[in-house]
């Protein structure tokens, strides 16, 4: 592709897939600077809802960058600068007057490495509906507490210590509370950056079931560096190069006839 | 690689590691013994720490010791029906400014009989306090039926006295009599015969250190004969002469000596009563009477003895009839030892015994109370705006160094800049501890705010990011997630912060906590002085007795520092969390 290799990268004309489900998020030239590194380049995307999507390519291609555009966690950072459009629900989420804080209650996310709360694993669960107020009593709190728990797969292994440390339980407990935590909220779409890079073979398989069942109620978006995984659990792919979106579509598609060669020499490993 | 080495004359380099070559089995015994020297010095340099602190402690500790007991006398005191009016009986005021002199004169003339004159009185009533009268007088104010009886009560001994019992006087030898001995009166300049030549062997060492005086002498009058002084030989000569007459006498093993107070002292206890020798012969003594005789009989071997005290009545603070009456006082089991605790309920005082380190201690409190409530809401609020919320530009890099500066500025600056501001621009109170706890603020400040800055981005930013990523805000990541997980760390920095304010003395000594305050301070307001400054105030008195408060404050602050720094380790060890 010519864009890469010219100075200043343009907008070719994007034609949307037809998608089995409907619209979630729709990214239209997006643009993302640290400071003077041009981190993502007119990257124009449709996420359906009800599905996974999985974005893959080697390190440092801007993929995580470009997740954490959709939930705008990039705001944190002061160099960072995001430029294009980004809607979910035909809603611009850069748009001044949308509160972040709404924002991010409707679009939860999984970071790569456990980070439950140090605090019991009830108040970890329980934060987010506490802080939003969904919750008008104890019991309705107890209830969100266990549905979540349930959804993620979490509840039968904690229920009798509930009051203990989010800390004490394993790698793979961790994020399946972490994933509990998103989830009780709420959300439509769940963000989630390489949620399976520090855990075990059982632990993951056990986070891709999860994710599986998950897919029937939200728009899941997932960064992995596995392409296995990537085939196994999405239907959806995107792969990402050098801050390019380089090729979308059906997984399937992806995987077992690439259009482009930068693609295929990814997936088998010929680069990357 | 063997392309380009091969056909040059340079010996292959080597890129391998090959164990069993004797380079590498010294360079294995090298890092080893490397490591090994390594390791020495940093046990050697504990070592070192490890003894200096005890050193340090057990000289503080053995120093301070006698400042935590001190001795009373327990007598009889009489309270007289004419101390105050009969009918002022139930008068608080008449009988707190009753004059309690003449009851404390009749007790100790009464427990001691027989002291005579206006010098031994007056020796006698100096053994005891100021404070004892003082403490007669709160019985009385308490319990006014007790005029008219006669109550049991301890009387403080003053310091010197306090100190004799606490082994500042002097050794006692006691010889028993071999022969007779008789007195020729019972008070007065008396003179004691003893045909047996009982007092022949105190004369020998009497004559003893005379001839090392002489001795001593002539050493001096060769050193100044040698001298260049312009009457030098002059002087040599005279205390050679000095020296020959003092040899002379010292041969003589029968002449009668007088004693001086440069030699020990000798008495003679006899007929209950106690004579200082001032002429020594072998036979016979002549003498003043300190405890007077019962009777001029004759007594029999083994009745008597003879009493020498070993320091020179001219070394020691003591006088040879304060020891005399205390040592009386002492076989009549009238002297009691018990825990000093004047030294914590009472503020400072001119008189040893009296003084304690209530004040300073209420003053301390005060003090860091003023600065706890200053500086632990200002610290950390700073601390979280400047670490969470404070946009990143030239102006807060400015702050930024100012407060890590401001860290290490000397801290009798900040005292300075209390008594510039506080009490001359504002006009706060001097000495108070209003003024104090905000210089100390000031000082503690910069220290709070680092270490809070410190323990605030010990939390892992991840933390932050689950709370932002389930949807809280901003301020809600910080309150309710890393602050709670910094807390450890700010309250040790803050308390390792007012532990270094617990120890300050500089900038207090500028708003004048370092004047003598005896009363206990009631408001931070009131004139105060703090631990450290009264330390100070104390190690500069001449009193021996204060060499000992001295310790014990010091005893004290650094009890205080322990506490505090050990609440600091415990809180952190408490609430530790691992993430």
């Amino acid at each position: 592709m010519d864009m890469t290799t010219q100075g200043i990268p343009t907008a070719k004309p994007y034609v949307p897939p037809q998608l089995a489900s409907a619209t979630k998020v729709v990214a239209r030239n997006v643009n993302v600077h640290y400071g003077d590194k041009h981190a993502i380049q007119n990257v124009s995307v449709d996420i359906p809802d009800q599905a996974v999507m999985a974005f893959i390519g080697p390190s440092g291609c801007g993929k995580s960058t470009f997740l954490r555009c959709i939930n705008r966690m990039n705001d944190t950072i002061p160099i960072c600068r995001v430029t294009g459009k980004i809607e979910i629900d035909s809603k611009d989420i850069y748009d001044p007057s949308l509160d972040v804080v709404q924002l991010r209650a409707r679009v939860g996310m999984v970071f790569q490495k456990p980070n439950p709360f140090p605090k019991s694993i009830f108040e970890n669960v329980a934060y987010g509906p506490r802080i939003h107020g969904l919750a008008r009593n104890k019991t309705d709190l107890d209830e969100i507490v266990t549905t979540s728990l349930e959804k993620a797969g979490l509840f039968k292994e904690v229920k009798d210590r509930l009051a203990d440390s989010g800390t004490s339980l394993s790698g793979g407990q961790q994020q399946r509370l972490c994933i509990a935590r998103a989830i009780a909220v709420s959300p439509d779409i769940i963000l989630m950056d390489e949620p399976c890079s520090a855990l075990d073979p059982i632990a993951t398989a056990r986070i891709e079931e999860l994710i599986d069942e998950l897919r029937s109620n939200f728009c899941i978006i997932i960064v992995t560096h596995s392409m296995q995984q990537a085939a196994r659990v999405s239907q959806r792919t995107a792969f990402f190069h050098l801050g390019v979106l380089v090729e979308e579509g059906e997984t399937e598609a992806i995987f077992t006839n690439p259009r482009e060669e930068r693609t295929r020499d990814y997936i088998t490993g010929r680069f990357g | 690689m063997t392309d380009l080495t091969a056909g040059t004359a340079t010996p292959p380099i080597r890129r391998r590691v090959d164990i069993t070559s004797p380079e590498a089995q010294a360079a294995i015994r090298r890092r080893y013994r490397a490591e090994a020297r390594f390791k020495a010095y940093g046990l050697l340099a504990i070592l070192t720490a490890a003894v200096f602190l005890t050193v340090l402690l057990v000289d503080v500790g053995t120093k301070a010791f006698p400042a935590f007991t001190t001795h009373s006398l327990q007598l009889d005191v009489a309270i007289p029906n004419d101390l105050v009016a009969p009918e002022q009986k139930n008068d608080p005021v008449a009988i707190r400014t009753a004059d309690y002199l003449p009851v404390m004169r009749d007790t100790l003339r009464t427990a001691i009989p027989g002291v005579q004159g206006r010098g031994p009185e007056r020796t006698l009533i100096r053994l005891i306090s100021t404070g004892a009268a003082d403490d007669i007088r709160e019985r009385i104010v308490a319990n006014p039926a007790l005029i008219g009886t006669t109550i049991k009560a301890p009387l403080l001994l003053s310091d010197d006295a306090d100190l004799y019992f606490k082994g500042a006087g002097t050794p006692i030898v006691v010889r028993p009599s071999r022969g007779v001995a008789t007195p020729s009166d019972t008070s007065g300049s008396i003179t004691i015969t003893a045909p047996g030549n009982d007092f022949s062997e105190n004369l020998v060492s009497v004559k003893l250190v005379m001839a090392e005086r002489a001795n001593a002498l002539l050493a001096d009058a060769e050193r100044t004969s040698r001298s260049t002084a312009p009457n030098a030989a002059e002087r040599a000569a005279e205390l050679r002469k000095e020296a020959t007459e003092l040899a002379a006498r010292a041969n003589d093993r029968t002449a009668a000596e007088t004693l001086d107070s440069r030699l020990p002292s000798l008495l003679v206890g006899i007929n209950g009563g106690l004579v200082k020798i001032s002429q020594l012969a072998a036979d016979r003594i002549e003498g003043d009477v300190l405890l007077p005789l019962s009777s001029t009989n004759e007594s029999q071997a083994g009745n008597w003895r003879i009493l020498t005290y070993t320091t020179p009545e001219s070394s020691r603070k003591i006088t040879d009839l304060e020891v005399a009456l205390l040592e009386r006082f002492k076989a009549n089991a009238q002297v009691e030892r018990s825990f000093n605790w004047r030294f914590f309920t009472s503020g400072d005082s001119r008189e040893p015994e009296l003084a304690g380190i209530r004040g300073a201690i209420v003053g301390t409190a005060l003090t860091l109370i003023v600065t706890l409530i200053l500086c632990l809401p200002i610290g950390v609020a700073a601390a979280i705006y400047l670490e969470e919320f404070a946009p990143k530009n030239r102006f807060t890099d400015l702050i930024e160094v100012n407060i890590n500066n401001l860290a290490a500025v000397p801290s009798i600056v900040f005292g300075l800049l209390g008594l510039a501001m506080f009490l001359n621009f504002f006009g706060l109170p001097r000495s108070a501890p209003l003024v104090g706890g905000l210089v100390l603020a000031l000082l503690v400040l910069p220290t709070i705010i680092i270490a809070s800055r410190a323990a605030l981005k010990a939390v892992p930013p991840s933390i932050k990011e689950a709370a932002l990523g389930v949807g809280a805000s901003h301020q809600q990541a910080v309150f309710h997630h890393v602050l709670p997980l910094a807390m450890p760390g700010i309250m040790t920095g803050t308390i390792i912060g007012m532990a270094h304010a617990l120890g300050e003395t500089a900038p207090l000594l500028m708003i004048g906590m370092v004047a003598f305050i005896v009363d206990v301070p009631g408001g931070i307001t009131d004139a105060a002085t703090v631990l450290p400054v009264q330390i100070y105030l104390w190690s500069d008195l001449p009193e021996l007795a204060f060499q000992a408060k001295t310790a014990g404050a010091i005893v004290v602050l650094l009890v205080f520092l322990f506490v505090m720094n050990g609440t600091a380790i415990w809180l952190r060890k408490r609430f530790e969390r691992r993430w």
